[in-house]
């Protein structure tokens, strides 16, 4: 479990880090969102794994139990940088716009 | 139910009050753009009144212990538990001067900016709300949320009057601060992995008792959230973007971001003097190199940028640079008078970079097409409203007020003393409270605090080089062209911020008196720990604890 994990959070931020050092902007945008993919599978992670554990537990109730904080955290960084991702693409297209091309810098090397 | 004292709920009040002003605001259309200044001028008026009150409680509350720590409990849940709000001497002060920007800023852009896109105020608003929130929040998440809060209004504010190279300048800077925040949540996630916390306060207090094991995954978080504050700070080699984003911006929003690198700079100072203590481990150690050695390559690097800029808005980037790089070494360097002259610097070269910004458009105007001003794209949103504002005719024709170039001519030399740090002005009284805590250590002094005082005494020798040479060709030199009226409205806040900068140099007494109190309560770690995490709730009548 920890290995499959570890393996695809290692996966899409060595994709995601790729990606975002490429010239286009559409690669740079999709570099973004797998990097929050695996950022979030982390702050997930740091909780510690546990499988088929209810997050909130009764008073003197048996441990382990699913940290739930890293789970509220996931959620609102998942919010955050699915609006952060929104508001690129806009800019993004705005740039294409205005100046006839797609690369990073706005003009063709 | 027992109720607050009323002036405990002023502690959430410059979060909230922006946030419901700039929600006012998206409902009224973009034609009615007096409704909006008004609406604006109120609420920046009430956050400057809020934080000059609360600046005022944190300076009288005597000395020793925790008086000067107000929390406040969101929810009315416990402390490491619930979100807190937290108030010491440090957010009180940077409140006050994130309130006084946004009022300049927001006044400034009244005369002309405002217009030159939909939603300015409402954003302007909402980005001193996410500066006030990370100003006052206890725990590293909120932390992180209000920085991202700060950060989108900021893309917005940036593009304000989406011109070309503002969209080219634009989608670098979010690039490069999204990738940012996903360092601040693996910084974050390893920090709550190995204390299991987030308050601020409570990790001071695990951090005592971390096993050995788990110790390099805190360092390697601490370091990895110390990268993210970093970029935002403008360290070496983590800021190319900064000079071409704020040359980028339009001048009252370049004038705010001032005190964007700032929070950087509170950032790593509340982090590092809290976390890492010193006696506990090597943390502190690696953290004080890393600030020193980084800041003195910030302050090299900016002092050659600003030699070789050729205009005037790279000159206020690099001088912005300087600033934080100067600050993060004197951090780094670590020793308590030095922090209280660090803050002084901090105030004193934030307002000083800030009137700068909002000088140089002035003093440029006749130089630059009104172009610039003029939208290039479709409007956005159905309301938007491109033509001509209704009585904004009245206010066009301003009078070439006489000695209009001797007002622009006198403030720029002003700041540009300011920035340089010559004597007699504010810069020179903070440089020197730094170099005569860097001296006044007991003991040898190392041979990197001759390099720092070397280095912060050249860069302010570029400064005024630089801005000399700009000033002879922008000022001295006679324009052709008609000199553009100065409104009264843009005159204004470039005063307020010199008259303030003059009121550092005159009150500069009881300005360090307040800046030394502000170090020792920083230094006193346990207090603050245990202020906030014994902070009371309002208790009431069915309430079970």
């Amino acid at each position: 479990m920890e290995i499959v994990l570890a393996i695809g959070i290692g996966v899409l931020t060595a994709s995601g880090v790729w990606l975002i050092l490429r010239p286009r902007t559409f690669q740079l945008i999709v570099g973004l969102s797998l990097m929050s993919y695996a950022v979030n599978l982390f702050i997930y992670a740091t909780g510690r794994l546990q499988i088929d554990e209810a997050p909130v537990i009764e008073q003197g109730a048996a441990v382990p139990l699913a940290d739930p904080l890293p789970q509220a955290l996931a959620l609102t960084a998942i919010v955050i940088s699915f609006a952060m991702t929104a508001l690129l693409l806009v800019v993004l297209l705005a740039s294409r716009g205005l100046t006839g091309t797609d690369h990073v810098d706005g003009e063709e090397p | 139910m027992i109720a607050l004292p009323w002036t405990d709920h002023l502690i959430v009040a410059p979060i909230i009050l922006p946030l419901a002003a700039s929600g006012l605001m998206l409902l009224i259309k973009e034609r009615h753009i007096r409704a909006k200044r008004a609406i604006a001028a109120v609420t920046i008026s009430a956050m400057l009144a809020i934080a000059l009150v609360l600046l005022h409680g944190a300076a009288t509350a005597p000395a020793g212990g925790g008086a000067a720590i107000r929390t406040y409990l969101l929810g009315n849940w416990p402390a490491p538990f619930g979100i807190v709000l937290v108030l010491d001497r440090l957010s009180a002060l940077m409140l006050a001067i994130t309130s006084l920007l946004g009022f300049t800023s927001s006044l400034y852009a009244t005369a002309r900016w405002d217009q030159a896109g939909p939603r300015f105020h409402a954003l302007l608003l909402l980005q001193l709300m996410g500066i006030n929130g990370a100003f006052l929040t206890g725990d590293l998440f909120n932390l992180f949320v209000f920085f991202e809060v700060l950060l989108a209004a900021s893309y917005g504010l940036l593009l304000h009057g989406s011109s070309t190279p503002r969209i080219k300048a634009a989608l670098h800077y979010i690039a490069i601060n999204v990738a940012t925040s996903l360092l601040f949540l693996i910084g974050m996630g390893l920090i709550y992995a190995a204390t299991g916390t987030l308050n601020m306060a409570h990790l001071a207090v695990r951090i005592h008792a971390i096993p050995d094991g788990d110790r390099m995954i805190l360092d390697a978080g601490a370091a990895i959230l110390g990268l993210a504050f970093l970029v935002k700070a403008g360290m070496w080699p983590l800021s190319f973007w900064l000079p071409k984003a704020y040359s980028a911006a339009s001048a009252p929003v370049a004038a705010l971001f001032a005190i964007l690198s700032k929070v950087g700079i509170y950032a790593v100072l509340r982090v590092s003097l809290l976390v890492f203590t010193p006696g506990i481990s090597s943390d502190a150690y690696f953290a004080s190199f890393w600030l020193l050695f980084g800041g003195l390559a910030t302050i090299a690097f900016a002092t050659i940028g600003v030699l070789s800029s050729k205009t005037l808005s790279g000159i206020a980037a690099y001088s912005l640079m300087i600033s934080s790089g100067t600050l993060l070494a004197t951090i780094g360097a670590r020793d308590g008078a030095v922090v209280a002259g660090a803050l002084f610097y901090l105030v004193s070269s934030t307002l000083g970079v800030s009137a700068f910004y909002l000088l140089i458009e002035l003093v440029q105007r006749g130089e630059i097409d009104d172009d610039a001003l003029a939208p290039v794209t479709e409007p956005v949103f159905d309301d938007e409203y491109t033509g001509a504002v209704e009585g904004s005719d009245d206010a066009e024709i301003g009078v070439v007020i006489p000695g209009t170039i001797a007002l622009l001519g006198g403030g720029f030399m002003f700041c540009a003393l300011v920035l340089a740090g010559m004597p007699p002005l504010s810069g020179f009284i903070s440089k020197f409270a730094i170099i005569n805590g860097l001296l006044g250590s007991s003991g040898a002094i190392p041979m990197s605090t001759w390099i720092l005082l070397t280095l912060m005494i050249v860069s302010g020798l570029a400064i005024l080089v630089a801005t000399t040479r700009a000033g002879i060709d922008y000022i001295w030199t006679p324009s052709n062209q008609a000199q553009a009226p100065l409104r009264i409205s843009e005159a204004i806040p470039v005063g307020v911020l010199v008259a303030v900068c003059l009121g550092l140099l005159v009150f500069a007494a009881p300005v360090m008196r307040y800046m030394e109190q502000t170090t020792r309560s920083l230094a006193d770690r346990s207090n603050y720990s245990s202020t906030i995490l014994q902070a009371p709730r309002v208790q009431s009548a069915g309430d079970p604890l």
